[in-house]
């Protein structure tokens, strides 16, 4: 029998226009505790989906127990022993917890639920969890820690041999994430292996015994925990040495907007939003404030706490000289703040429509003609400008946006937003999922509006003036970006502020 | 010289030489080119179908459920839909009818031609489409503010208003208007039907709203991506709102009409009307789902289903047996549509 229980070797995976695995290996042992490291977009829910059955690979190999898995069903990978938890809940909100456990596996008696199996089952595996909640309680009337415990419960009840954690402790408080560690550390002494995801490397070092990192789709490295340093780890992580160009930064002296403690403890309905602990920042004329934080890390939500998308409970935001009241992103186009938003298909576009509509539509009522009527020539003029300014290239202005590339999509909206002529342009994660050339062309929109978004670290120290970096919904650091490093933001990014004073005692 | 015309489509001149799809054309056009086959079809197995007066007829008869699948085409790009429009023409007619009916005792009286020196219709035409409006507004309003899907908002609002008219006229019709009402009804107009006039009004207007103004292309914004709609700074629930009062202020138009052509407003006018213009939209292409579709389809749809059951009813076809054709031929018009784009989709 090998020592390893599961083995990927030369896995690759490509979408269009991009590479998004590319030879990676990983090898977990039997009953061991393996980090599965690396930043955002490193390539790391691309492996996870591919052994959950999700995706398959373009090339490459995986072995289970020593016999090469093929194309089998997501289902079909559970009956083998591979579960994936994933960061995102899949359970139903109005289903009670003995019935989330079995969903798609009922026992039954005959052709009927056996109700009194499920719940005797359901019970033992709490039990095993210290799940301290009924069988029959809806899961939505869980914490979200609870509702994590049901995943596992899952989990365990598919009698899993390898279990993967997709960054189990994002959600969770402190105490919480003591539980969850017991919890591994219980599974692994039953002999049960556990590919563990997760951005906070403390934890690494307190529940994991190897590790694996992930860069930028490509195999970086792995390790024993017990023999690495976290400074090593972030080495692996961050990469190359390269000194990037910076491109003639501002120093912006007058302030244009300035929130002050904006806080939002409360969920919000129906979102994974991760709450806000009082941040404040400044934003100032001219230049590009970056937003450093891992996923989960409060960018986002602070960036839409701004813009008005979503209500935050308490805290005051400036804007040029005055406090102003933001209950809506309409009220805030009105002062001038612009929002290119996170998820361009969900967010952004109206993707069964034309380019004129999606570009023009905020803008329309600057392009009237007897008052009432779009003056399409004028329209058609002002969307002519941007093509060219932006180089997007489309064949027509009446083209589907939906059959676009993502960078011209990405530049259909960043033209409708630099239409309203912003004061404020926020800009989250503008670079995601398109290719290198539209990457860079993107990034030079950028400098010559100088605005502010958030996004991947070399492209933050490339493109940014100021860097603020943020963490569980606090800001944890900030620095001109002339002297920030790869090293230095990814240390506040995932380290608490105690942690990072240890960690400079020990240097 | 005064230029007031609306800017002129453009779209034409921008488009490439392609190979010729059928599938395409025939998503494009198909309820059409089947309108035309159909109309062949009644003509020549009845020379009677093709007479002007039965085409006058035939418009006449969808001129009603053609005013208000204007604004159910509104309502549905939103994403939306209105099941209380038959219970709000209903509403309308007789709110309008009792507003000029001057003995007070609303059971079978007939309201006085001289009370209003003539004006009797003009009182009534406003009550009906500000009544509508009204109606419409605060099932828009109910359901963006307490987040209530409007399906569900317009079936109370169905029974309700339906309730409300028999309430207001004691079960019994008003009947008996004066000569200058009842020509919006059956009167003409340059040899042209009043009713066929204002279906053409509503339908140009409806048609030019949608694809000039920028309501319109709010109105698809907000079917398309409410989320994206919200964050480009439109206010979708205002938006959302609106269309219920457009949807409400042509159903009290189309119980104008209804009540003037005969010349009675009854409390069970309109009953099962939702249904044949919720029809009439989605044969047009409009999705359901909000968002894609547009005026010239429901018009054709429209004219569909007129043509159908008139030339049904021609050809002497058991009326039970209509209501089997026209259900098969909705699915047959939805499930081709949807073909069709899933095809487009895969290439």
């Amino acid at each position: 029998m090998s020592e390893f229980l599961l083995t990927v070797e030369g896995v690759t995976k490509r979408f269009p226009g991009v590479v998004a695995l590319d030879k990676v290996s990983l090898g977990v042992r039997r009953s061991e505790v393996h980090a599965l490291l690396g930043e955002n977009g490193a390539g790391k829910s691309t492996l996870l989906k591919i052994l959950s059955g999700a995706q398959y690979q373009d090339s490459g190999t995986i072995e289970f127990e020593g016999k090469p898995l093929g194309h089998e069903l997501p289902h079909q990978r559970q009956q083998l022993g591979i579960v994936t938890v994933y960061q995102e809940f899949t359970l139903m909100p109005n289903l009670s917890v003995a019935e989330n456990i079995f969903i798609g596996r009922e026992p039954v008696r005959g052709n009927f639920l056996s109700w009194s199996t499920m719940l005797r089952e359901a019970k033992k595996v709490a039990e095993k969890l210290d799940l301290r909640v009924k069988p029959l309680t809806s899961v939505y009337a869980l914490s979200v820690a609870e509702q994590q415990m049901v995943e596992i419960a899952r989990a365990l009840t598919m009698k899993a041999k390898l279990i993967i954690l997709d960054e189990p402790t994002a959600a969770l408080s402190d105490r919480e994430v003591g539980k969850l560690h017991q919890i591994v550390r219980d599974l692994k002494a039953q002999g049960i292996s556990i590919i563990y995801v997760t951005h906070r490397l403390a934890e690494v070092k307190q529940i994991c015994d190897c590790f694996t990192v992930l860069r930028d789709g490509q195999y970086a490295g792995e390790g024993q925990v017990a023999d690495t340093s976290i400074d090593q780890i972030v080495r692996l992580m961050v990469g190359r040495n390269v000194e990037y160009m910076h491109g003639e930064h501002h120093k912006g002296e007058e302030v244009v907007a300035r929130l002050e403690g904006i806080t939002r403890l409360k969920r919000l309905p129906g979102s994974q939003a991760v709450p806000l602990r009082g941040m404040s920042l400044e934003i100032r004329k001219g230049e590009i404030l970056g937003l450093a934080g891992l996923v989960g890390a409060g960018r986002t939500e602070l960036m839409r706490a701004l813009f008005g998308a979503d209500l935050f409970e308490s805290g005051k935001v400036y804007f040029e000289g005055r406090e102003v009241t933001i209950r809506s992103p309409n009220e805030a186009i009105e002062l001038g703040i612009v929002l290119v938003p996170e998820d361009r298909k969900q967010q952004g576009l109206f993707l069964a429509h034309s380019v004129r509509m999606n570009l023009t539509l905020p803008s329309l009522a600057k392009l009237l003609v007897c008052r009432f009527f779009i003056d399409r020539r004028k329209e058609s003029a002002l969307i002519e400008n941007f093509r060219k300014a932006l180089r997007i290239r489309m064949a027509n202005q009446e083209i589907v946006v939906g059959t676009l590339s993502g960078g011209n999509q990405q530049k259909v909206i960043l033209a409708r937003c630099m239409a309203l002529k912003p004061k404020i342009l926020i800009v989250d994660e503008p670079t995601r999922g398109i290719d290198i050339g539209a990457k860079a062309e993107v990034h030079q929109l950028l400098r010559e509006l100088a605005s502010n978004g958030t996004a991947e670290l070399p492209e933050l120290i490339l493109l940014c003036d100021r860097i603020i970096a943020v963490k569980e919904g606090r800001i944890t650091g900030e620095m001109p970006a002339m002297e920030a490093t790869e090293e230095k933001l990814l240390k506040l990014m995932v380290l608490a502020p105690h942690e990072q004073h240890a960690h400079i005692d020990a240097q | 010289m005064a230029q007031t015309t609306a800017p002129i489509d453009k779209v034409v001149e921008v488009e490439k030489k392609q190979p010729f799809e059928w599938v395409a054309f025939l998503q494009k056009f198909g309820v059409f080119l089947f309108l035309i086959l159909l109309i062949i079809f009644f003509g020549s197995q009845n020379p009677r179908f093709l007479s002007i007066r039965n085409l006058f007829n035939i418009l006449t008869d969808v001129s009603i459920y053609g005013v208000m699948a204007v604004g159910m085409t509104l309502v549905i790009l939103t994403g939306g839909v209105d099941l209380s429009v038959g219970a709000i023409l209903a509403l309308c007619a007789m709110c309008g009818a009792a507003a000029i009916n001057g003995t007070g005792d609303t059971r079978s009286a007939t309201p006085d031609p001289h009370k209003f020196g003539g004006l009797s219709w003009l009182i009534a035409l406003l009550m009906c489409v500000g009544l509508g409006s009204v109606v419409g507004l605060i099932q828009g309003k109910v359901s963006t503010k307490f987040r209530i899907a409007p399906f569900i908002v317009t079936l109370g609002g169905m029974t309700v208003w339906r309730g409300a008219t028999l309430l207001i006229g004691e079960g019994s019709p008003i009947s008996g208007f004066d000569t200058n009402y009842c020509w919006w009804g059956s009167g003409s107009f340059l040899g042209v039907p009043v009713p066929v006039l204002l279906f053409l009004v509503v339908t140009v207007v409806g048609y030019v709203v949608l694809r000039y103004t920028p309501y319109g292309r709010h109105v698809y914004a907000v079917g398309g991506n409410a989320e994206a709609a919200r964050l480009t700074g439109l206010r979708v629930d205002r938006i959302v709102t609106s269309v219920y009062g457009i949807m409400g202020f042509l159903a009290g138009l189309a119980g104008f009409v209804q009540s003037a052509r005969l010349s009675s407003a009854e409390a069970t006018a309109g009953l099962g009307f939702e249904l044949t213009v919720i029809a009439s939209v989605v044969i047009g292409g409009t999705s359901l789902m909000g968002g894609v579709g547009g005026i010239a389809g429901t018009v054709v749809g429209t004219l569909l289903i007129g043509v159908l059951l008139n030339g049904l009813v021609i050809m002497n076809v058991n009326p039970y047996f209509q209501q089997i054709i026209i259900g098969v031929i909705i699915v047959l018009a939805v499930g081709f549509d949807t073909y069709a784009k899933s095809r487009r989709g895969r290439k």
